[in-house]
């Protein structure tokens, strides 16, 4: 095995046990990018020298036995709506196209306090709206199971980098599915966790009240790694939780009396046979372990998508409008101040960023707040108490992450509400504020299938430990492309 | 929910985004299908159900409004970023005309 296949606990263990240094571990990864990355398309920069320059200082720390724990060394990506101090970050943007970040995003600081070598900056779709990441103003990204196929979205490019071994974990973000559909898509694990657990401070906002950073990895094992280092109370984002609400206690070592919902408004007519197949065998097999699988109902489904195309653009409109051409990023040169902004915007915005923004400014807008905005936020109270009474009778809730496997590039673009369909299954966490991951369970016409299990507000570690539970026990997540 | 050219081109000005003649009639007509998606809300019964905004129960969470001061670094990167600029001041249109 390559040292760019290992997951974040065998590289630290080699690392530890002196097997190959993180100079070697962090080229490889370099080498993989070198060779497959032209045709894949996950990064937007890399950053050679300082990556390896990083490596060489973690390596020094190993030697003098000042390790700085287990992801000291381990090479990553990271999402490019992630500030890291000096460097360009764009969001997929022509907008910050020449834009540098003034301070790290507390999530980067966090990882380069525990010694992490970034690899460099992923493709995304532009300010992370879309689901299958050809919104990115800058280029196209491929699955890495079929090059003639999307990877998924937003977090395309990370979820890509982590599928094809061009780095040992990525970071990415969700809004409304924007990890988890990516990794279902590209064969891989990725975690949303429960709202507020991480912070967002230096997260370009795309809809507050929904946003989450989470890790993007090999293993749900990795993912819980990761988890532990990014999460936290920060003074710096108001809507980061206390680390009191903390649940260790929902770890779990085995499935025995452990409650499995299969939600009946998830199964509907119209779904992939082949996806139904793949999830509905996971579930048993989750039963084979010793859970215990019953219907549950989530009467608002249906409505959460709707929900959430009102609320998220609503709350985009609100943080787009910093960028305006005044202060940083692109700026067209105008008569009037209004000029500038009408032309900035206009001419530095792809086609769904303006869509989104004036779908939220419309719902926003007088005499349609109270009928569009004001009914979504009442909805999502509804649809909170759906996962809440659930909750109460199942430990989690499990489902399909996507309705379909990855489409053929191009296929999905021209319609946005067919596009938007895909997030039907992700967006009622986010919706909730509840924990959700993907994790790899089979593969249908060929490509990646991922179930999605979600748990109660705070039971990160529940959920974790159950995906950890059903891969020891399967092999999906080991599976990997050729190309 | 049919969008009429005007108020498509009045969501734009609100949004401050100029759009190009061809894109207006292809941004109404998607703007409208969407619109048209919301109307099964108007099924669902929110009589006496409370907005919830706030998904995690936190209320006035505040700190010191403390100054912190900013490295020359930090600084020199702020004003890097500023299209128009003189000496250390930003530069912008008139406000008022």
């Amino acid at each position: 095995m390559q040292l760019n296949e290992l997951t974040i606990k065998s590289s630290a263990a080699g690392l530890r046990k002196s097997e190959f240094t993180a100079l070697e571990l962090t080229r490889a990864c370099l080498n993989q990018i070198k060779i497959y990355d032209k045709e894949i398309g996950a990064f937007l920069e890399v950053y050679e020298n300082e990556a390896l320059e990083q490596a060489a200082e973690a390596d020094k720390r190993v030697s003098a036995k000042k390790s700085f724990g287990e992801l000291d060394g381990i090479p990553c990506a990271i999402k490019d709506n992630m500030l890291m101090r000096g460097k360009t970050v764009s969001a997929a943007s022509r907008i910050l196209e020449n834009y540098k970040a003034a301070y790290d995003a507390t999530v980067v600081r966090k990882l380069r306090d525990a010694g992490v070598i970034i690899l460099g900056r992923t493709n995304m779709d532009e300010f992370a709206m879309g689901s299958s990441t050809e919104t990115s103003a800058y280029k196209k990204t491929r699955n890495p199971w079929n090059l003639e196929m999307v990877p998924g979205g937003s977090s395309g490019g990370s979820a890509a980098a982590v599928a094809a071994r061009m780095c040992i974990f990525a970071l990415g973000s969700d809004t409304g599915g924007s990890i988890r559909q990516p990794a279902s898509l590209s064969g891989v694990t990725g975690l949303k966790p429960t709202y507020g657990r991480v912070s967002r401070y230096g997260l370009m906002a795309m809809a507050s009240s929904l946003d989450q950073i989470g890790p993007i990895t090999k293993t749900a094992e990795d993912a819980a790694i990761v988890l532990k280092y990014i999460e936290g109370n920060d003074r710096f984002d108001a809507t980061s939780v206390k680390a009191e609400i903390r649940n260790p206690k929902s770890e779990i070592r085995n499935l025995k009396g452990l409650k499995i919902g299969v939600p009946k408004e998830y199964f509907v007519a119209g779904m992939d046979s082949k996806v139904e197949k793949c999830v509905r065998d996971a579930i048993e097999r989750l039963e084979k372990l010793g859970a215990q699988a019953q219907e549950v109902s989530l009467p608002h489904t249906e409505y959460a998508l709707a929900i959430y195309y009102i609320i998220m653009p609503a709350e985009v409109s609100a943080n787009l409008a910093r960028f305006d051409g005044i202060r940083y990023g692109a700026s067209i040169p105008a008569r009037t101040l209004k000029d500038v902004y009408d032309k900035t915007r206009g001419q530095n915005f792809g086609v769904e960023v303006r869509r989104r923004i004036m779908l939220g400014t419309y719902v926003l807008s007088a005499g349609y707040y109270d009928a569009y905005y004001k009914k979504a936020q009442q909805v999502r109270t509804l649809v909170k108490r759906d996962f809440d009474k659930a909750l109460h009778h199942v430990d989690v809730i499990v489902t399909p992450t996507s309705p379909s496997v990855a489409w053929k590039l191009g296929e999905k673009f021209d319609d946005p509400l067919t596009m938007y369909l895909s997030d039907i299954y992700t967006v009622s966490a986010n919706v909730a504020g509840v924990p959700a991951v993907s994790v790899p369970c089979g593969f249908a016409h060929d490509l990646p299938v991922g179930l999605q299990i979600i748990g109660k507000q705070f039971d990160d570690e529940k959920v974790l430990g159950l995906a950890r539970v059903y891969q020891e026990k399967t092999g999906w997540h080991t599976k990997k492309p050729i190309f | 929910m049919k969008l009429s050219l005007e108020q498509t081109e009045h969501i734009a000005h609100l949004a401050r985004l100029r759009l190009r003649e061809e894109e207006k009639e292809k941004f109404r007509g998607q703007l409208s299908s969407i619109l048209d998606y919301f109307e099964k809300l108007a099924k669902v019964d929110t009589k006496n159900v409370p907005i919830i905004s706030q998904i995690t129960g936190l209320k006035n969470v505040a700190r010191e409004d403390e100054v912190l001061g900013c490295d020359a670094e930090t600084r020199k990167l702020l004003l890097e970023n500023m299209p128009m600029r003189e000496g250390d001041l930003l530069k912008v249109r008139a406000v008022f005309e």
